[in-house]
């Protein structure tokens, strides 16, 4: 029987069943015990699995960081919590040198599962170091796979494929998301990581967003159908690996493409993206490629601040627009 | 101890010696890539320490990490095969000097960033803790990783969990062109032990049987459970850094003394004072080594060396990359 799940629930189901199937599995990382993480998506775990499965850390993020290579490399599959994706950064060295590159330095002679979760994204009134989006930070290093869901229903099926994929993944889930519910099944399946999942048919432009850009580009499709403006709208759901062939299928049908993503601009992910599409479909192109995200700045504190800094619902709908305009070929 | 025991530290000792002169004569003339970090003259600690370890035990080493992989039990051809970027390679070639690593034999990598190995080996120690083995990881670092704040992460939350890990640090007095004097307040590393209610040890790293005792101890305070070890090997590397850094940062007189207390010879002395070994069993050793590190360069040089292609794999389990 259906019930209505939300986002922190789906992934704290996901991570339960993978505990229970495989015992290799552990979780490790700050508050995540006794208190069942900061958004709640290992609670209950601790009772479940005991003290040697779901570790509680001092604040050492580059220490557990690293322990879950050592361990991984010992053929244990650690799920590492980083309470605030912005956290992260304490363990650059772990992640880009160590954990990303282990196998490519030992011949593949080495397994690397860890799964790296960690909420990101704005809109929450966190300022500047608690609501970054960083996945263009590490979609830039090869060795990481980068997973971005934006439902309770791709949460915890993303999530059960990247406990049980053999590679680091880097898992970002939103903040703003945690709440969102949906009415699911207690039966699921994982979702291969690299697959695109169509939200909306479309055939007048394409609209790529990732997480919590979603939900504000199926808004911003609706607004344009009822000028009639038909939009595409396609969740990758996995950034690395991506799915070109959903991608470029639908810029092919539409020609025109607009990719929705909250991070900042400059050397974000839609900008690698945007170059992948021009170099390689520049002549399905009826229009130049858009982008909409957030602005060059850190993330600001008061509500009008940051809604101006975040990629809104009618900054998608101005950008299609203006994609339709720039159309060279109608 | 036997007497095989004892000829066996000697052997390692003189295995690591020629093969890191070997690595010397390579690199200079090309067949050996990058960059060569030699541990020459601190072999004591490395076969010392490693001696008293299991197979399934591990060890996490550093950028200067033949020493470690031989005493581990790593076999020269196969390392200098690596060395020399071929097939063979432990790492196929892909790792090098820097990345040299072997699962199977429970050296769990030399590492190319300063302390990144600390948390590694509190990973692989805190693997057994969760499973409830009884294997042991031994973390070979350097003065200049203690000031990293890695060892202060690691050797607080291995203390607070009793993880079976035993912290080995290599001081032989300089990173790079820093010398402790000018790094440190505190004279001793081990000292930083109190900081983390663990034992803080201090052992002449030049004295084999020393460091085997002291690392026997941990190991076996580890293995019952009792958790972690600091222990401070004072010792000295004979080459600078990287081989053709002429290390003229250290001043002679020191250099010299150092090379006085050369742990080969020195052992070497002691098994023959103390009447465990007779010259002819030394010399018979030195030979011996000497044929199976030729053997080694025969055996890296007929390796096939990798195709550029191969570039494009191993990054991922399941995807290979995009060539030209």
């Amino acid at each position: 029987m259906a019930k209505r799940v939300s986002t922190s629930k789906a992934l704290n189901n996901a991570l339960d069943r993978a505990m229970a199937f495989d015992e290799r599995v552990f979780c490790i990382g700050e508050d995540i015990g006794i208190m069942g993480g900061t958004f709640g998506v290992t609670a209950g775990l601790l009772d479940k699995y005991g003290e040697k499965r779901v570790i509680d850390t001092p604040i050492s993020e580059a220490m557990f960081m690293g322990a879950a290579v050592g361990a991984a490399a010992r053929g244990l599959v650690p799920v590492v919590e980083i309470m605030f994706s912005d956290f992260v950064t304490y363990c650059f060295d772990q992640v880009v040198n160590q954990a990303a590159k282990m196998r490519y330095m030992y011949g593949g002679n080495i397994e690397m599962p860890i799964v790296i979760r960690m909420p990101g994204g704005g809109s929450v009134q966190s300022a500047a170091q608690h609501s970054q989006s960083l996945e263009g930070l590490f979609g830039h290093i090869p060795g990481l796979k980068i997973v971005m869901p934006s439902s309770p229903s791709d949460a915890r099926g993303l999530l059960l494929s990247s406990i049980t994929d053999r590679n680091p993944v880097m898992f970002f889930e939103t903040k703003s998301l945690y709440a969102k519910v949906e009415k699911l099944e207690e039966e699921y399946d994982p979702i291969p990581l690299g697959t695109a999942s169509v939200k909306r048919e479309g055939g007048d432009v394409t609209i790529v967003a990732t997480g919590p850009c979603v939900l504000k580009a199926m808004n911003a499709a609706s607004a344009l159908a009822e000028e009639g403006i038909e939009a595409e709208v396609i969740d990758p759901r996995t950034l690395y690996p991506l799915d070109t062939k959903t991608i470029f299928g639908s810029v092919e049908k539409t020609g025109r493409l607009l990719i929705v993503t909250e991070e900042c601009k400059r050397g974000a992910w839609s900008a690698e993206l945007s170059a992948e599409v021009a170099e390689k479909q520049f002549v399905a192109l009826k229009a130049p490629i858009a982008r909409v995200g957030a602005l060059n700045t850190p993330v600001p504190l008061a509500k009008q601040l940051e809604d101006y800094y975040l990629p809104q619902t009618e900054n998608i709908v101005d950008g299609v627009k203006s994609i339709l305009k720039e159309s060279v070929i109608k | 101890m036997d007497k095989e025991d004892y000829l066996e530290l000697y052997r390692v000792m003189v295995r690591i010696r020629k093969f890191e002169q070997q690595a010397t004569d390579s690199f200079e003339i090309g067949d050996i890539p990058g960059m060569v970090h030699l541990s020459m003259g601190q072999e004591a600690t490395e076969a010392g320490a490693c001696s008293v370890l299991k197979k399934t035990d591990y060890i996490t080493s550093t950028h200067r990490g033949h020493g470690h992989m031989i005493a581990k039990g790593g076999k020269t051809d196969r390392m200098m095969a690596e060395l020399c970027a071929r097939r063979d390679g432990y790492c196929r070639g892909k790792g090098g000097s820097m990345h040299i690593s072997s699962i199977e034999i429970g050296m769990l990598g030399a590492d190319g960033m300063v302390g990144a190995g600390m948390p590694i080996a509190t990973g692989a120690a805190l693997a057994s803790w969760i499973r409830g083995t009884d294997d042991v990881t031994v973390c070979f670092f350097g003065d200049g990783a203690s000031n990293e704040g890695l060892f202060h992460e690691c050797l607080n939350f291995a203390a607070l969990k009793s993880l079976p890990v035993v912290f080995l640090c290599e001081n032989n007095l300089y990173a790079i062109s820093t010398s402790t004097k000018r790094s440190m307040k505190v004279q001793d590393v081990a000292s930083r032990a109190a900081g983390y209610g663990i034992p803080g040890v201090i052992v002449d790293g030049n004295d084999v049987l020393a460091v085997r005792e002291a690392t026997s101890e941990a190991v076996a305070r580890a293995r019952r459970g009792e958790g972690p070890t600091l222990i401070e090997a004072k010792t000295y590397k004979h080459h600078g850094h990287f081989e053709g850094d002429p290390a003229d940062y250290r001043p002679q007189e020191e250099v010299q003394l150092w090379l006085d207390k050369d742990p080969i010879p020195r052992y070497a002395r002691y098994l023959v004072e103390s009447g465990i070994a007779v010259e002819g069993e030394i010399a018979a050793i030195d030979g011996e080594i000497a044929a199976e590190i030729a053997k080694a360069v025969e055996f890296a040089l007929a390796s096939e060396p990798l195709d550029s292609r191969e570039t494009c794999m191993d990054v991922y389990s399941d995807i290979v990359e995009e060539g030209r």
